[in-house]
């Protein structure tokens, strides 16, 4: 027995599909040899919903709530890539407040986005505070999806040919109740005394203070680099070839941003930075991010003041695609017509594919559409950021210590409702 | 970004065989490549600084077979009009194209800031099976067993061709068009065998909105118009 050493074997363990940090439902199985990542093998679709299939059944506007589901934290930029690639075929463009309308609310998604980032981040590192300080102001940012949509989620707002209605001029109010008197309402709905571009302006006044606030708590924090610091680092080089795209590649020094690289939308008319990573690791991934959520907070303030100045139509005023007024219904045998087609048929895309990408919060979201010139996609592919991110997942944690799995899967910035689609 | 026109004649000087067809609609270009060239040509687009596609996109399977054919010919009207539901129409067995199934790639150079689809048009319906691109672009992989698990598209050269997104154990390959929307099977928990069974689906499958495609004076060019 002296010269035989005992065996000794890696050891393979689940992590998820249940698992507070996976972010979903990832079933992630790992390799370890002692405390050591040896090798990560993801497995995901356990959220497939076949939403590409189903799209192949539906009339173009059905599938917009599905985009919503997708990435369901920045839902609008969902819409968006998808709708693009529907104005891109019919050959379409938004009026362009219609547009400023678009990247407002886009970057207002890219800080619900970020923010539900950082909060879950610190959470699986460890920091509670940071969560619930995100969460406070995601509350008002969900406000103004619910304002101007309806819903404090799934909005479905943007269309093919602009949004769905024009930015309304007040504030839904909260109520008295049995738990909060007059004087507490009050003081809750001053922020809402005026139009939602006020609100959304009171908010960008607080907002830079709040990132103040994350930061204060995080970025010098000892025990935040320990779990951060040259953690999951990818090369630029590298990440390219993983198909890395969004603050994954900035995060490794590469400034690629599709809104100032190939501008969409009024992009190349507002002023912003694109913050860039030199080391490509969670800690860089971090500040890339909690820096776009402060140019996201000027690029809005842009679109506020523009938006304040220029009234105008938020939809093409082409019948066959977009709904007629519904006054105009009432009086008009044409629009009348116009809304039957639409709302039994929808309208007919040309023949023909596209792509058309955005610069979604995680990353390059693409839309490929295949039209054979009929009133529902013929094959709808959806190219999501977090995708390629998950897929790379073996290569950036091979070698490190079980704890920062964690720490390197949340600086992915996973959803799975857009990987397992 | 560079100009899509310069892009094509690049291309087709550094280019001259491999690639069947290229067009450029809605100012993007698509290279239909044959199949045996996809990776000499793939490789040479990543290598050559004047192309530099250094970044995989996005990997896609299409599926031809009903490309073309609508549910509701609304061309002529029977004695009856036009009854109020549509019954889910027989396979028709006139595929619209000659090649039922084509991988399609996007590729992005972050360098030259243009981009790319690429077409491989699978010829045998019986041999699907394609070069994998992993060893040109590492992100491929997923891409490639997604499009497996979806289409049942075989990627020759990939180490790890596994289902991605259905069930463990799952049969058939969803995204093609001939397999139904409602799926083939549903689960149940059945308590005389105390498991979780799997039966045929017991609802219909129907059509929701019919698909329909307009032949009128917009969508139809001057050309057909006079014949």
């Amino acid at each position: 027995m002296k010269d035989n050493p005992p065996e000794i074997r890696n050891y393979v363990f689940n992590f998820g599909p249940q698992h507070p940090a996976a972010h979903g439902v990832l079933r992630l199985i790992l390799e370890v040899d002692g405390e050591t990542i040896v090798r990560a093998d993801p497995h995901v679709g356990l959220l497939h919903r076949a939403t590409e299939k189903l799209a192949e059944s539906k009339p173009f506007n059905h599938t917009i709530g599905y985009m919503d589901r997708l990435d369901y934290v920045s839902m609008m930029c969902n819409e968006h890539g998808y709708v693009l690639a529907i104005e891109k075929l019919l050959g379409i463009t938004p009026p362009v407040r219609a547009q400023y309308i678009r990247v407002m609310f886009d970057e207002i998604t890219r800080i619900l986005n970020h923010l539900l980032w950082l909060a879950a981040h610190s959470l699986d590192n460890g920091g509670m505070a940071v969560f619930l300080y995100c969460f406070r102001e995601r509350e008002d940012l969900l406000d103004c999806y619910e304002a101007v949509s309806g819903a404090r989620m799934h909005a479905t707002y943007y269309r093919p040919g602009g949004v769905y209605r024009d930015l309304p001029d007040t504030m839904p109010q909260y109520q008295p109740s049995k738990w909060q008197n007059a004087k507490e309402i009050a003081a809750l709905n001053e922020n809402r005394q005026g139009s939602l571009l006020d609100f959304i302006w009171d908010f960008t006044n607080r907002f830079p203070g709040c990132v103040d606030e994350y930061e204060a708590l995080l970025t010098n924090n000892r025990i935040w680099k320990q779990r951060t610091v040259n953690i999951g680092i990818i090369s630029p080089e590298r990440a390219i070839a993983l198909g890395f795209t969004g603050p994954m590649l900035r995060g490794s020094g590469v400034a690629w941003d599709l809104r100032k690289k190939q501008p969409y939308e009024v992009y190349d008319q507002l002023d912003f930075d694109i913050p860039v990573g030199t080391v490509g690791d969670c800690y860089d991934r971090y500040l890339v991010r909690v820096n776009e959520m402060r140019q996201s907070n000027r690029i809005i303030r842009q679109c506020v003041e523009w938006l304040r100045k220029n009234p105008g139509p938020v939809m093409i005023d082409d019948y066959k695609i977009a709904m007629p007024p519904r006054e105009e219904m009432k009086i008009s045998m044409e629009a009348m017509i116009h809304h039957f087609k639409n709302m039994t048929e929808g309208y007919i895309v040309p023949e023909g594919e596209a792509y058309a990408a955005i610069e979604h919060p995680k990353g390059e979201f693409g839309v490929y559409l295949v039209s054979d010139g009929a009133n529902k996609p013929y094959r709808l592919k959806v190219r999501a950021a977090g995708f390629p991110h998950l897929a790379g997942l073996n290569e950036l944690i091979r070698g490190h210590m079980i704890a920062d799995v964690v720490s390197t899967l949340s600086s992915l910035d996973i959803v799975f409702g857009e990987i397992d689609r | 970004m560079t100009d899509v026109n310069t892009l094509l004649a690049e291309i087709q000087s550094h280019f001259p065989a491999g690639i069947e067809t290229a067009q450029i609609a809605l100012d993007e270009l698509t290279l239909t490549i044959q199949p045996e060239k996809l990776l000499d040509v793939c490789s040479k687009l990543r290598d050559e600084p004047l192309f530099d596609f250094k970044l995989l996109v996005d990997v896609c399977g299409v599926d031809y077979l009903h490309y073309g054919q609508d549910d509701w010919q609304t061309n002529t009207t029977t004695v009856t009009g036009f009854s109020r539901g549509v019954l889910s129409q027989p396979e028709q067995e006139s595929p619209a194209r000659p090649n039922r199934f084509a991988v399609v790639y996007h590729l992005l150079s972050l360098s030259q800031n243009h981009r790319i689809r690429l077409r491989v048009n699978i010829p045998d319906e019986k041999a699907l099976i394609v070069d994998s691109v992993m060893d040109i672009w590492p992100a491929a992989n997923w891409y490639e067993r997604e499009v497996f698990d979806l289409f049942g598209i075989l990627f020759k050269g990939h180490p790890d061709l596994r289902r991605l997104l259905t069930d463990y154990g799952f049969i058939g390959h969803p995204f093609r068009k001939d397999f139904p929307l409602i799926g083939k099977v549903e689960a149940r928990y059945d308590a005389a065998l105390k498991c979780v069974v799997y039966e045929p689906v017991s609802i219909e499958a129907r059509v929701l909105e019919p698909k329909v495609i307009r032949r009128d004076n917009r969508y139809v060019s001057e050309s057909v118009d006079k014949t």
